[in-house]
């Protein structure tokens, strides 16, 4: 995995809460194979982006020029609830997003963003009003990113800190594979199996 | 130290502990045929399935539920297909038990683990799917996890974990005549809200969860997730271990014996501490439906559409006033007032053979006024369904019974509600665009479902009862 350590970008705002995995990415562009250069990039937040007659919404952030080369999305409450399809990280990867600045995630695509190397960044929501009302105000404007020192540059220079479990940071920062720090436990994994085992022999 | 259900779960499963960080021992991890992305990542790291015998298989989210017995080659959606073909090769190759589209155990992976006894108390089971949080009804602890998760599982049978915050809600009363399982957990979400959850383990606890048949505490348990929570529990009781016995996978003889007795030492001590604690009283509950875009825009029967000015939160505003264009609804209109175009009967929240039976005893003997079919949760309770006559009863009805799968709850295999069209349903997410492009959902009880096919409206089901 290629490690994480800063990103500037532009930033996209995205004042609605609760956006689910299935406005990221609708459920019928699941049954597609990741195997081409695009990804699943193309199917980013595609009912947000496309009407029903695949006319883009001119009314909708990414499809905005300025926008165009968003890289860093900052939400509202709850980015990422409802379904576990780890497409819908896959999609904003894909389309050049590796990081989310919100005040709260949804548990499962929160972890799904670390497995995939980008950075999901908790910021208060007071703070993240603030971006994503300068992010308006001035469209196209950046945001920087600091991993290490877990800072937020804005556009206008303001500096917040945001939040991420010690854990993660780690991971993110050397692009750590977790299949291989499992399978550096091995032998206590074995180990732990037996006595296990031996105790509900019905689940081996 | 009293100590949660969870947390004994827990503690039993920790390989290795970091302090801010364990290694948790997953006991089962149940597959379904959307796994294809951790397949593919498990054969491009030369890696192997490191416990087969701990994995189970079903084809449940791409399948028909038309024609299933012609056979992969007439399912006419190439994607579809190449997703069941995949289904089928991976299990194979990997010498994982696989329940293929023909099979006769075939069903939503929700359903088939409870089912077959795959799903036992005191377990930590995993499986790529958010829904997962429906087995904790049996007193494990299950939860959803991503595709690259998946793999590690797959690889390993372990995961780094962090220690999730626990939350007891407790239910204490006695649910009224019409009111279900599904009426409880959307009363719980509208009060708690979609991320009310967030980073907890729920417990639920109180008299209304112990006088629960299994089914109805498998939908609570199911809809864990659309409060934010990591999964959902109730401790096992007799009731657990009734439903059980005799299970393909339960243990047997002494075995048995010797389960029940580490089973009965599972649920929480008296005085154990939870990190919050969330109650509401159940003879209170109504019937509830969604008439929103999100699960926790839910109210009972007997309100009417709610005004977004009205509400404090301005992120709760504009989410309502956005849930209410799509929808096509205005503030004011009683919910009984709101037209159905389709009726939809199934999935793993509401697709069980206690599901199916509350709602053809609202449909017996009368005729639906929409269109809409019955997809049952699996192939077994398709079997028992047919077997008791349930089927003849929503054929007469007018509705359609269909081979089972996800079918119209996720609308990934072709069935989908026509946009525009207002779909009365017994599945899990009302979100925009779920049950197809411009689909408007209405989330219920299999009885209000059935009760709504008969009208043409949302009907309070308790109307329709008289005598049943
Ligand atoms: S029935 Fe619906 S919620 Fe359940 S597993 Fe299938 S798609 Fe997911």
């Amino acid at each position: 995995m290629k490690p994480f350590t800063k990103l500037t970008a532009v930033a996209a705002p995205f004042d609605m809460a609760n956006i689910d995995t299935d406005k990221i990415i609708p459920a019928r562009y699941l049954r597609k194979l990741r195997n081409t250069e695009a990804g699943y990039g193309p199917w980013l937040f595609y009912d947000m982006c496309f009407d029903a007659n695949g006319k883009e919404r001119p009314e909708f952030v990414l499809n905005q020029t300025p926008w165009r080369d968003t890289g860093i999305i900052v939400a509202a409450e709850n980015f990422g609830c409802g379904s576990s399809r780890e497409g819908a990280a896959y999609a904003m990867l894909d389309w050049g997003i590796s990081a989310v600045i919100a005040p709260s995630f949804g548990d499962i695509h929160y972890a799904n963003e670390i497995q995939n190397g980008m950075l999901p960044a908790i910021l208060a929501e007071e703070h993240c009003a603030v971006l994503r009302a300068q992010l308006k105000a001035t469209p196209g404007s950046s945001i920087a990113i600091d991993l290490e020192t877990q800072t937020i540059t804005g556009p206008d220079g303001k500096t917040y800190r945001f939040d991420i479990d010690a854990v993660y940071k780690e991971r993110l920062l050397k692009g750590l594979d977790d299949v291989g720090l499992v399978l550096q436990e091995l032998p206590a994994i074995e180990a732990f199996e037996k006595q296990h085992h031996e105790k509900m022999p019905w689940l081996a | 130290m009293q100590r949660t259900l969870f947390e004994k779960i827990w503690s039993q499963h920790v390989v290795v502990d970091k302090g801010n960080e364990a290694l948790l021992y997953i006991d089962r991890n149940l597959l379904h045929d959307g796994a294809f992305h951790a397949f593919t990542a498990l054969a491009k790291e030369g890696r192997k399935v490191r416990k087969p015998r701990q994995q189970l298989a079903t084809a449940d989210h791409y399948v028909p539920t038309r024609e299933r017995d012609k056979g992969l080659e007439a399912v006419v959606d190439a994607d579809a297909r190449e997703m069941i073909r995949l289904f089928d090769a991976n299990g194979a190759e990997h010498g994982i038990r696989c329940f293929g589209m023909n099979d006769p155990q075939q069903g939503i992976v929700h359903v088939i683990g409870p089912e077959t006894g795959f799903t036992q108390p005191g377990i930590t089971l995993t499986c790529g799917d958010s829904h997962t949080s429906t087995h904790g009804a049996l007193g494990a602890y299950a939860f959803g996890i991503g595709a690259s998760q998946l793999k590690q599982v797959l690889a390993t049978q372990c995961l780094w974990q962090k220690k999730p915050k626990t939350l007891r809600i407790t239910v204490n009363g006695v649910l009224g005549a019409g009111v279900t399982g599904k009426d409880v957990i959307l009363a719980i979400i509208a009060k708690i809200g979609t991320a009310g959850a967030t980073g907890h383990v729920i417990e639920y606890a109180g008299s209304v969860f112990r006088a629960l048949a299994m089914e109805s505490r498998l939908t609570v348990c199911n809809m864990s997730i659309e409060a934010g929570a990591r999964a959902g529990m109730i401790a096992p009781d007799d009731v657990t271990f009734q439903y059980l016995a005799g299970r393909e996978y339960t243990p047997k003889g002494s075995q048995w014996d010797t389960a029940l007795a580490q089973w009965r030492a599972l649920p929480s001590d008296e005085g154990a501490a939870f990190d919050r604690e969330v109650s509401l009283a159940g003879n209170a509950i109504e019937p509830t439906l969604t008439w929103g875009t999100s699960p926790e825009e839910a109210l009972p029967v007997s309100a009417a559409i709610p005004d977004p000015a009205s509400f404090s939160d301005a992120n709760k505003r504009a989410h309502a006033e956005s849930a209410l264009r799509y929808m096509d609804l205005k503030p004011g209109t009683p919910l009984t007032d709101i037209k159905i175009d389709r009726v939809f009967i199934g999935t793993c929240t509401n697709g069980r053979i206690a599901d199916l039976r509350a709602a053809a005893s609202v449909l017996k003997g009368r005729k639906a006024t929409v269109q809409g079919w019955v997809s049952p949760g699996s192939t077994t309770v398709k079997r028992d369904a047919e077997a008791e006559g349930l089927h003849r009863i929503f054929e007469e009805a007018g509705l359609e019974w269909r081979a089972s799968g996800c079918s119209g709850c996720a609308a990934m295999n072709g069935d989908f509600v026509p946009a525009g069209m207002r779909s009365a349903s017994t599945s899990n997410r009302n979100f925009e665009g779920r049950q197809g492009k411009g689909a408007r959902t209405h989330l219920m009880s299999p009885a209000m479902a059935a009760a709504a096919a008969v009208t043409g409206h949302v009907t309070d089901v308790r109307t329709l009862l008289g005598g049943r």
